[in-house]
């Protein structure tokens, strides 16, 4: 077998890692949608968001010193501690938990009755809202993000099977964040899973996805189960942001990354969770593959900024619900 | 194919105008319709009755062309129909009303009964840019018909309010009205008295045979209300869980035993 | 008792149809345009006519086009960006190609390339509806930028992969390029927007528009009495993209003279577009007008506020920009779903029962 081969192997293999973590952003919006009927586009800044504030933790940074210099004329930066990973990481969920409640009180309970898009425009609202708030709070420059995940290129996986593939092949390049990314990302996953199938809270979560009436009719309360929704999806925000955030600093093009979580939703469907998980697979290998094989061959390469898409474009012509959707019948 | 007559109170009902021969519907699993056959004959006022879910309103979308039949065929005017699109229907003369009200929430009601007589306005886009000369004078023209149904339904007060903010009983008028902006040829009825008190109903009724008989429109209602449908229906087609269990007068229907069994029970002294 | 109907009884149809029923805002109406057109240009300075006025005018252009489609008809699009960047590019194409193709129909067929690409991309509306449209559109969107970043012929070969505006004129002044003066790149841009916003109140008042609204607010009632949804959809992404084509060819021949499309035609394009729209009022041309307003000038003011009044760095100015647009949109949308163009209906109402409460 050439080497070209295995290098196919090799971006096969990235493509189903890039592929998890876009499940595990995806299911972020899948589960707000499936709970309150929103798709949340603030999703990727939440993402965004929440990274800044982990990093500011971490370095003892002091919210909105920005403004206070400005205002006052001083100039302060830090506290001067160093906060442990796993402390911050224990901060910043609960402030993710805080943001989540205050969603839902000041914004989802006033826009309960409207219609599907004046909610997924409140959300853009929101986008601009937190993102503009997240500079003032931590700044907007570029922050590197260091939780302790072992980066670079897996140095064991690589000497080990540069054997496959004749003298051209030097092993499968693996990058040591995109793996434990990988495993994180996939035990979230699994977790969201049982938890939505197994548990009490899970079962009212989808009560509330199928009709909120019929939900509240039983004793279930809306409210509290958005607040856990938002911060489920908050914490799933969390997670992606600390993944891409190592990878490539905290800076604004992470929220752009949880756009390419459109394309999953829109192949897997809405309101499926292994619709996500199946959709985040394809894509990602998908995506990887075409620019491999017609990208940069053929096109000047660059075409992951709308191969997804396009994918998602043409299977949503022939199957408006995605794979795993609902069927759309229509009544009259 | 039977020869017109004169009914007791003057009206001519006419040759059959559409015919339904064996219609077969399902969705998935579920079998709405099943092999149904019946005409309906023009001139007359044809109701479909039967307990919920028989399918009635599922013969309503086959007729006007929005449900596609698995098998079976639709004969309009001696002629087969091919499946066609339901705005291809309309231009056919068919109108209809829903039975939950599907009127345009965002626009008043004299929009919305301007909206019936699309299938009539001609000028293109281009025209209506241009609007003084021929677009202006097409509405306004179109405007004197509608004003004329909108006096005929008593609905003048509430020209310019906006549907949503109508009561119920008004909203199913201005979409009695939207129907027959369009100046329609076979009229189709869900449950036009739904929700409706004793005075509504008859300004109703009253309605729809004025409509019948001023203009000869054919009418197919499917109505609940066995009073109604006793006094204002020519004849009557009964349904139960998607076959077809009685067709008929209403005195013939009346006292089908089947249909008795089904629906109407007997009443207990 | 100034604002009232009392008295002022319709004889005609077209009478009761017209846009200005009430004789106090025709003239208002009248005033305006005669102070735009004879006033306007003799006082006007650089500044303003660079940060509010051209803007204000060409994003105008844009928020009637996607309020035609948003707001009328009911598919919603984030691709307006996108579709900004081919009028531009058209234009340019148009004009280095043919260099004495006069420049209105530079503009104008820009605005017809644009709306077959429009057309084009609103095939799928056809199929897929409400949020899957919106995010299709985005895909509209992000291919659309990079096609004009990757192939080289649209900036025909140019090594910085910016395009720019020769100079243009008309009637003998100077309408694009270095040498335009603000009071004839205004008159211009001025001259488009009145048209087209005639033009837009025309296709919305008749039964053109009820067939857009009646798609909007319920297509399948719409299609069973006889609206060919086809036909109606098409033609909504149609002539809106030729509104948002003549608008992106007019930011990029008359405003910008140059343009890097990753810049000037990215996806915060295409919200600021969609902020227009829902802050002034979805369904209305006069919201259109009130939301270009309010988000051209808004910015603007924040930064003379707090940069030059406050001295406040720029950063800062620009990240309470995006709190504030932010959190406007979302009251906007708790207190007032129907925008501006409602609110001032509202005042309007109140004022012509002025002084009397009810």
């Amino acid at each position: 077998m050439s080497a070209n081969f295995y290098y196919g192997i090799e971006v096969f293999l990235n493509g189903m890692m890039a592929g998890v973590l876009y499940s595990l952003v995806a299911l972020g919006f899948v589960l707000i949608f499936k709970a309150s009927g929103i798709f949340n586009y603030a999703q990727g800044v939440m993402a965004l968001f929440a990274a800044l504030t982990l990093v500011g933790f971490q370095n003892g940074q002091i919210p909105f010193s920005h403004l206070i210099n400005a205002v006052f004329g001083t100039n302060i930066h830090h506290f001067g501690w160093h906060m442990p990973a796993i402390l911050a990481i224990i901060f910043t969920l609960m402030v993710m938990i805080l943001f989540a409640y205050l969603v839902e009180k000041y914004v989802l309970k006033h826009l309960v009755n409207q219609e599907p898009i004046i909610l997924f425009m409140a959300t853009i609202g929101l986008a601009y809202f937190m993102e503009g708030f997240g500079d003032l709070m931590w700044g907007a420059d570029i922050k590197k993000l260091d939780v302790g995940i072992p980066q670079g290129g897996n140095v064991w996986l690589e000497e080990n099977t540069a054997f496959l593939g004749g003298p051209d092949f030097y092993g499968f390049y693996l990058d040591n964040l995109d793996m434990w990314a990988t495993v994180c990302a996939g035990l979230l996953v699994v977790s969201l899973v049982l938890f939505s199938q197994y548990t009490k809270t899970g079962r009212a979560l989808r009560a509330v996805a199928d009709d909120h009436q019929a939900a509240l009719s039983v004793g279930i309360s809306l409210r509290a189960i958005w607040v856990i929704v938002w911060s489920i999806a908050g914490f799933v925000a969390l997670v992606a942001g600390i993944m891409w955030g190592s990878k490539s600093g905290v800076q604004f093009s992470l929220s752009l990354i949880e756009l390419k979580a459109l394309p999953v939703l829109m192949l897997g469907g809405f309101t499926s969770i292994p619709g996500a998980i199946v959709g985040g697979l394809i894509i990602g290998v998908g995506e990887k593959m075409f620019e491999f094989l017609i990208g940069v061959p053929f096109l000047g390469g660059a075409t992951e900024n709308w191969f997804a898409y396009m994918l998602a474009l043409l299977f949503l012509v022939f199957r408006p619900q995605g794979l795993f959707g609902e069927k759309i019948i229509e009544r009259v | 194919m039977q020869d017109s007559y004169v009914t007791a109170d003057g009206r001519t009902i006419g040759a059959t105008v559409m015919e339904m021969k064996n219609i077969t519907l399902r969705f998935g699993g579920v079998t709405a319709i099943k092999d149904i056959s019946f005409d309906i004959r023009e001139g007359e006022v044809r109701a479909i009755i039967g307990p919920n879910g028989a399918g009635k309103s599922s013969m309503l979308n086959v007729i006007n062309g929005f449900y596609h039949p698995q098998e079976g065929e639709v004969w309009f005017h001696g002629k087969r129909r091919h499946a066609m699109k339901p705005h291809q229907i309309a231009k056919q003369g068919i109108a209809r009303t829903f039975q939950n009200i599907a009127l345009f929430k965002g626009m008043s009601t004299l929009d919305n009964i301007m909206t019936g007589r699309l299938t009539h306005m001609k000028s293109g886009l281009f025209s209506q840019t241009m609007w003084w000369g021929g677009a202006q004078a097409e509405e306004v023209a179109n405007r004197e018909i509608v004003e004329k149904v909108i006096h005929f339904l008593e609905i003048q007060a509430i020209r310019k309010t906006p549907v949503g903010r109508l009561p119920y009983g008004f909203q199913k008028r201005v979409e009695l009205g939207r129907a027959l902006a369009a100046e329609p040829k076979l009229l189709l009825l869900d449950e036009p008295m739904a929700g409706m008190n004793v005075e509504e109903k008859e300004d109703m009724s009253r309605f729809i045979l004025d409509v019948n008989d001023e203009f000869g429109t054919t009418i197919v209602l499917i109505e609940h209300d066995m009073g109604v449908v006793m006094d204002i229906a020519d004849r009557v087609v009964v349904m139960d869980y998607g076959k077809k269990i009685g067709d008929g007068t209403p005195d013939e229907v009346r006292n089908n035993q089947d249909v008795i069994d089904a629906y109407l029970g007997v009443a207990h002294d | 008792m100034l604002y009232r109907e009392a008295g002022d009884f319709k004889t005609t149809y077209a009478k009761d149809q017209q846009t200005f029923p009430i004789a106090f805002d025709r003239w208002g109406y009248f005033l305006t345009i005669a102070f735009a057109v004879l006033v306007v240009p003799f006082i006007l300075n650089d500044y303003w006519t660079n940060a509010v006025i051209l803007p204000f005018l060409i994003y105008v252009i844009a928020a009637l086009g996607l309020n035609i489609l948003i707001g009328y008809c009911g598919q919603v699009s984030l691709g307006s960006g996108g579709f900004m960047a081919v009028g531009a590019y058209a234009s340019y194409k148009l004009m280095t190609a043919f260099p004495e193709l006069n420049i209105v129909f530079v503009i104008l067929l820009s605005g017809g390339i644009t709306a077959l690409v429009g057309m084009l991309f609103g095939l799928p509306s056809l199929r897929i509806k409400g949020f899957y449209l919106a995010v299709a559109t985005l895909a509209a969107q992000f291919f659309l930028v990079w096609l004009f970043n990757r192939v080289p012929w649209f900036y025909n070969n140019s090594a910085s992969g910016q395009i720019s505006a020769p100079e243009r004129s008309l009637f003998g002044f100077a309408v694009t390029g270095a040498n335009a003066h603000p009071a004839t790149s205004y008159l211009f841009c001025l001259g488009f927007v009145f048209v087209m916003a005639w033009a837009a109140r025309n296709m919305t008042r008749g039964a053109n528009g009820r067939k857009w609204m009646a798609i909007r607010d319920m297509d399948i009632a719409a299609e069973i009495i006889g609206v060919d949804p086809l036909k109606a959809k098409l033609t909504a992404f149609g002539v809106s993209s030729f509104y948002i084509g003549i608008s992106g060819a007019l930011l990029f021949a008359v405003y910008l003279g140059a343009a890097e499309v990753g810049e000037a035609f990215g996806i915060e394009k295409s919200f600021l577009i969609l902020f227009m729209v829902i802050i002034g009022g979805l369904g209305s041309i006069f919201g259109s007008f009130a939301g270009a307003a309010f988000m051209i000038l808004m910015p603007v003011l924040l930064k003379n506020i707090m940069v030059g009044q406050m001295g406040w760095p720029t950063d800062l100015a620009s990240h309470f920009q995006f709190v504030i647009v932010g959190g406007l949109i979302v009251i906007f949308l708790i207190v007032e779903p129907h925008g501006l163009a409602q609110l001032w209906r509202l005042a309007k109402e109140k004022l012509r029962l002025w002084p009397f409460p009810h």
